[in-house]
């Protein structure tokens, strides 16, 4: 991606940016790499016994990752006092799509070798797919309308559109758990997270219904909450609701 | 000072992929023949470790010439929840177990009961390989070629009473040398069982061991059972006790999910698991690529012919 411009020299969120970049695609091509080795017969074992498995799990897992740590901004920016978390929400999305997107590449091309008759009567028949598949469906508008244009185009509408990562984060649980035989330890540890994730968003949502949050405070977070780089000002974000509103 | 290249290779001289992963097995006729050749000077034990590593033996009437699947794969990879819930927990957290000695508790309806030294329990028949294939519940297979006597041969010789219609079998249960135990995942031990006339065929084998080597601690050591024509689950291993009883018993699957997991649990491609379709398996063996691994999965698991008439007249929608 483009060189990150610092608007300031004191504003590290471009190279916190910078350094996600390497980080959350390095085992994309960790991946691709021991493809590479199982394939070309160098290391049979490289993505283990059962490689589709391999990569179904861990594209799965990066993509719940990310999803899980796309969410985890607001209540960070909230617990932490400082803002600019939110403005990292977006390189995260879209990384959970990038894998969700891996993920059922995987299992429609290499699992089932693209017989989509095959993997329609999954979608219909299989819960755990259905849902799965639905997750990654919700995803695409979600990747379409991040661009800064499109917020701007949808104003209050992309803040209602973009609550559907919630019910997104639901199905990736629910997927998890309906596919597992026995141990459903790690699809209660991503429920769990899911749930304090979506808690710590309720609660100041329902103080802020009853009036504990004040007057002011509301038409702020919501500016904040769609706000993205370059919409660094809370106040623009005000501003324009202000209008919107009257 | 004159620095001469080593020539270049013509590729016409370098060995193909296939014959090079042939190496073994070629050693290993060699081997065979040495031995054979010095049968006379000394004990048969004393067979070379290159044959033991690659049975070269011709196929027997129920072996399955597919590709085999790698003894890395089928020794890292399975399902053994008493060292944990990951297929990759087996091999990591069974190194340790000490599967020696063994002694297998025999009760219920027969003549011969009672506490069995292991290898005395499978001593009523030599020791045979099968090449089997091995389809996993989860829609996975593999091509194993299993060393065991035949459940038949045991069986007869702890001569069971006419009233026994089931044969049960039972995992050792001992959290300190099974961790996976400490964790109520199922309700172990571990309980498996046959009809009479299902561990009467030929198929079924009682396994000591795998690819011409003891059984891995992962894969059940030291004794395990292995019904080809059915799911991977009925393949119960650690086996530490064997009863003869009338009534079909409760097995550890069918109690969890009886929906999802039948007792008889023959494999079935028109029967779905409720979660996910057993119409076709990803096979893992050698020389299967990332693009080419799904195979249809065969009634019976393909031993239609040995095993079909034990099911005749019954419901095949109950045999899941």
């Amino acid at each position: 991606m483009s060189a990150p411009t610092p608007l300031k020299r004191t504003d590290p969120i471009p190279w916190v940016k910078l350094a996600l970049w390497p980080l959350l695609l390095a085992p994309a091509l960790r991946l691709a790499w021991l493809m590479y080795l199982a394939q070309t017969g160098q290391d049979q074992n490289a993505l283990g016994a059962d490689p589709i498995a391999y990569l179904t799990h861990h594209t799965g897992d990066w993509a719940a990752y990310c999803l899980g740590a796309s969410l985890a901004m607001t209540p960070l920016r909230r617990l932490s006092g400082w803002p600019q978390w939110i403005r990292l929400r977006r390189l995260l999305g879209l990384f959970a799509f990038f894998y969700a997107s891996l993920h059922l590449s995987v299992y429609a091309a290499l699992d089932l070798g693209f017989d989509l008759s095959h993997l329609w009567a999954d979608i219909v028949k299989r819960p755990y797919i259905t849902v799965g598949f639905s997750a990654w469906l919700l995803l695409v508008p979600l990747a379409i309308t991040s661009t800064r244009g499109m917020m701007r185009r949808l104003g209050r509408r992309w803040g209602q559109l973009h609550r559907l990562v919630y019910v997104i984060g639901v199905l990736v649980v629910l997927h998890y758990a309906w596919l597992v035989k026995a141990d459903l330890t790690w699809p209660i540890v991503f429920g769990v997270v899911l749930t304090i994730l979506l808690a710590l968003r309720v609660w100041p949502a329902a103080r802020r219904r009853t009036g504990a949050a004040g007057h002011f405070e509301r038409p702020f977070i919501e500016a904040v909450q769609i706000e993205k780089e370059g919409f660094a000002h809370p106040l623009f974000g005000w501003c324009r609701h202000g209008r919107r509103r009257g | 000072m004159l620095i001469r290249r080593a020539p270049l290779i013509p590729s016409s001289e370098i060995t193909p992929e296939r014959v090079y992963r042939q190496r073994r097995e070629l050693l290993g006729l060699l081997g065979l023949g040495t031995v054979g050749l010095l049968a006379g000077c000394g004990s048969a034990d004393t067979e070379a470790p290159a044959a033991k590593a690659a049975p070269t033996q011709p196929l027997g009437p129920y072996d399955t010439a597919e590709a085999r699947t790698s003894f890395e794969q089928a020794s890292t990879y399975n399902n053994y929840y008493e060292f944990g819930t990951d297929k990759e927990d087996p091999a990591k957290y069974a190194k340790n177990f000490k599967p020696r000695p063994w002694t297998v508790e025999v009760s219920g309806l027969a003549e011969n009961t009672g506490m069995f030294e292991l290898d005395d329990l499978v001593k009523p028949a030599p020791r045979e390989e099968r090449v089997y294939r091995m389809r996993c519940v989860e829609a996975w297979s593999m091509v194993i070629p299993w060393m065991g006597v035949p459940l038949a041969k045991v069986i007869e010789a702890l001569k069971p009473t006419p009233a026994a219609r089931y044969v049960a079998f039972e995992t050792l249960y001992d959290p300190a040398r099974m961790p996976g135990q400490s964790r109520a995942v199922l309700d172990w031990p571990y309980r498996e069982a046959l009809r009479m006339d299902e561990a009467m065929n030929p198929l079924p084998l009682l396994v000591t061991g795998m690819y011409g080597r003891d059984l891995p601690n992962a894969n059940g050591a030291p004794l395990r059972l292995v019904v080809p024509w059915k799911y991977g689950f009925k393949g119960i291993k650690g086996i530490v006790a064997i009863r003869f009883l009338e009534d079909e018993p409760l097995t550890t699957w069918k109690s969890l999910a009886p929906d999802e997991y039948g007792f008889y649990a023959n494999v079935n491609p028109t029967v779905d698991h409720p979660r996910w379709s057993q119409a076709s398996e990803r096979r893992l063996a050698e020389g299967t690529s990332l693009f080419n691994s799904r195979i249809p999965t065969l009634p019976f698991n393909g031993y239609a012919e040995q095993v079909a008439h034990l099911y005749q007249g019954m419901d095949p929608k109950v045999l899941y």
